[in-house]
């Protein structure tokens, strides 16, 4: 810092601060929080990098505990594959705010003069963008050595994409509920993982009805309905989740 | 130009232990109120009452007047608040995370204007290095360029001194001293000794 | 009406209070459950397909109906707790959670019981029994939630959250459940449309299922009352009761 008399002169002009009024900019805040979480996690690629493995390496489990019998093994996949899926989105969501909440900047997210509720929505996409999303590309290739009935890997894809990011919503209730608590991690499973079985269920029965060769529009449209409907109601549980872990 | 905040009958409980009650406190243009007492006292609670984040406590504040419920929109787009914690994440540069922090309150802002205030705080050179990589005085320099970054009229600093050098010290305290001449209002906890000003107030607790 | 909630919320008030109504429950869930269980145990006609075995249901499905009809209590005590900040209702909710989760092993177990004559074994992956262990689980992270946290206000507020985010996806839970066991025996018997039981195997249940609420509100009535006292206990009208009552025992 400049410790001169010169510098306090300009402190004068600077600081003759006239009150603002709120001028919204909320769009601006948005992206600028979009743009700092993709920064931060694309930087530490091996956060993003550990669900992907995680699922491929559980995924890998599954035939040497049961069987390498491909026929078996179809019958099983879509249910494999999205619990183990789930189970990888749930892994990273710990860190969701953890860091934020350590590093003090939590606490000025939610003195942002902005509605906390967009905010956090923008954190949570960020979440689904850099785990949901990557889980569901990379599910069809985990797809084949599962021997995958053809015809069900797009569906599968597709309904991982779409679930996801309920899970990603959902979770997010649980990680604002435990960022205040040392050991908060088992506590978000336990917490999260009831909430996570509607979509299981129709997660998993999508990819079941695309084998069967059934109409596979209806699990998808309850997987859209109950995306929105996360969408409309989590928001707000996270907003007052992250005001009650702040003053833990 | 002025400003106020005014707290009422203010009581704060935290699990069945009052940490003060019946508190009335008014901070007024062109004042720095310190907000005294012991460790545990509930300088921190205060601060952070007073800066609208905990909900939990009894009585009432005013922000120019109007109740805080209906005001807290303006409140806000008016208040600097410093933790504890610096807020400043290590992934990111100085820059980066200034960026930030002007976006949050809806200004886009210019690589300039946060050039300058880094070189302020003495922070030149250090622009683009990761500021995991900085001392966590340096850390904190990054958070205090937001007061001339981000110009509001009210400062809420708790314990903006810790981990600074004397030089930084004493520089921090005139920006302090000049923000209240200019108008601003400035609330701060600090365990420092802050020179004696006519602007200077004291508050205890506990 | 304001200060009605505030009168009903002030712990000192509402522990007067309930020391008056908690009898009265008593006595109506004693009665209830005595005469409900003979009658369904020992009078009520043998079930056709099932025989005897049916008789289950009578603890069944009172306990199956509190489980769920405690977490929506629950969630409105917390509710409640979240906008008019009544503490008493926050007591009321953490009693309440226990109480919950045992009605929901209770509902579970005999549920399991029934499974062997029934279908010749402990556990059938039936819609209403998983629903069930949804629940169960549910209740279990209210609990470890609670207890998480070193604030107890803390504590409180998250508890609150977590089980009105229950609460919302309980039906959610139910119905994509259902969809999933499609196959599952539809539900014998619901309090708003005509049961398809006789008379004399309905009746003694409905009185079964009333004799289990009366012991719910005595019971969350009493734990409350101890929950007041152990919050309470640095106040003055506490200490004042307290002395008072030792007093009176010399």
């Amino acid at each position: 810092m400049h410790s001169s008399s010169q510098s306090s002169e300009t402190n004068q002009q600077v600081l003759a601060v006239p009150l603002r009024e709120h001028k919204g900019g909320l769009m601006t805040a948005v992206k600028a929080t979009l743009m700092r979480d993709l920064t931060l996690m694309l930087r530490r690629r091996g956060e993003v990098l550990n669900p992907l493995v995680f699922f491929a390496l559980v995924i890998t489990l599954f035939p040497i505990a049961i069987s390498p019998d491909p026929e078996l093994l179809a019958v099983i996949a879509p249910g494999l594959l999205w619990v183990a899926a789930l189970l990888a989105a749930l892994l990273s969501l710990d860190s969701l705010f953890r860091s934020d909440y350590d590093d003090g900047s939590l606490e000025q997210l939610l003195l942002a003069p902005q509605p906390l509720v967009a905010l956090s929505l923008a954190k949570v996409a960020v979440h689904w963008l850099l785990t949901g999303l990557p889980l569901a590309l990379m599910a069809p290739i985990l797809g084949i050595i599962l021997a995958l009935p053809a015809g069900s890997y797009a569906v599968l894809a597709l309904s991982l994409a779409l679930g996801t990011a309920s899970l990603s919503l959902i979770g997010a209730i649980g990680a604002a509920l435990t960022v205040g608590l040392a050991r908060g991690g088992v506590l978000l499973s336990l917490l999260v993982l009831p909430l996570y079985i509607p979509v299981l269920i129709f997660g998993a029965g999508a990819v079941q009805a695309a084998i069967l060769g059934d109409g596979v529009s209806a699990h998808l449209a309850i997987l859209g309905a109950l995306l929105a409907a996360s969408l409309m109601l989590a928001p707000w549980a996270i907003a007052a989740s992250l005001r009650i872990s702040i003053n833990g | 130009m002025s400003l106020c905040l005014q707290a009422r009958q203010l009581a704060c409980e935290r699990d069945d232990r009052w940490l003060f009650q019946g508190l009335d406190l008014e901070v007024r243009s062109g004042e720095i109120v310190r907000i005294e007492g012991p460790n545990g006292s509930g300088k921190t609670s205060l601060l952070k009452i007073l800066s609208g984040q905990l909900s939990d406590y009894q009585g009432e504040l005013f922000w120019n007047g109007a109740a805080m419920n209906g005001a807290r929109e303006h409140f806000l787009a008016n208040l600097l608040y410093l933790g504890h914690a610096p807020g400043i994440k290590s992934g990111l540069s100085p820059l980066e995370n200034l960026a930030w922090y002007q976006a949050l309150s809806g200004e886009g802002g210019h690589e300039e204007q946060r050039l300058e205030a880094l070189e302020r705080v003495g922070l030149a050179g250090f622009e683009d290095v990761p500021a995991g990589q900085l001392s966590a005085g340096q850390q904190r320099r990054v958070a205090l360029a937001r007061l001339t970054l981000t110009p509001r009229a009210l400062w809420v600093l708790d314990e903006p001194f810790t981990a600074i050098d004397r030089h930084g010290v004493a520089d921090l305290e005139k920006q302090l001293v000049a923000h209240a001449q200019a108008g601003g209002c400035v609330l701060v906890t600090t365990h420092h000794e802050l020179t004696a000003s006519p602007l200077l107030r004291r508050i205890s607790l506990g | 009406m304001w200060a009605f909630i505030h009168k009903l919320g002030s712990p000192k008030w509402f522990y007067g209070i309930s020391a008056k109504l908690q009898p009265w429950f008593w006595a109506a869930a004693a009665l209830l459950i005595v005469t409900g269980s003979l009658w369904g145990l020992a009078f009520a006609p043998a079930d056709y397909q099932q025989g005897n075995s049916f008789r289950i249901i009578y603890v069944h499905v009172p306990a199956a109906f509190l489980a769920q009809s405690i977490f929506i209590a629950m969630a409105v005590s917390g509710l409640v707790f979240m906008v008019w900040k009544i503490k008493v209702a926050d007591m009321a909710a953490a009693v309440m959670a226990p109480l919950g989760a045992a009605m929901t092993f209770v509902a579970l177990f005999s549920g399991a019981v029934w499974g062997v004559p029934t279908w010749g074994t402990w556990w059938m992956w039936d819609a209403r029994l998983t629903s069930m262990l949804i629940l169960l689980f549910l209740y279990l992270g209210v609990i470890a939630l609670r207890g998480a946290f070193t604030s107890r206000d803390s504590a409180s507020r998250a508890a609150s959250v977590l089980a009105m985010v229950g609460v919302i996806n309980i039906p959610i839970i139910k119905y994509s459940v259902d969809w999933w066991y499609t196959l599952h025996q539809p539900a014998s018997f619901t309090l708003t449309s005509r049961p398809a039981m006789p008379t004399e195997m309905w009746l003694p249940l409905v009185i079964m299922v009333l004799g289990f609420y009366s012991f719910f509100i005595a019971l969350t009535l009493m734990r409350t009352r101890s929950e007041i006292l152990r919050r309470e206990a640095n106040k003055r009208w506490v200490q004042d009761l307290v002395n008072g009552q030792v007093e009176e025992a010399r």
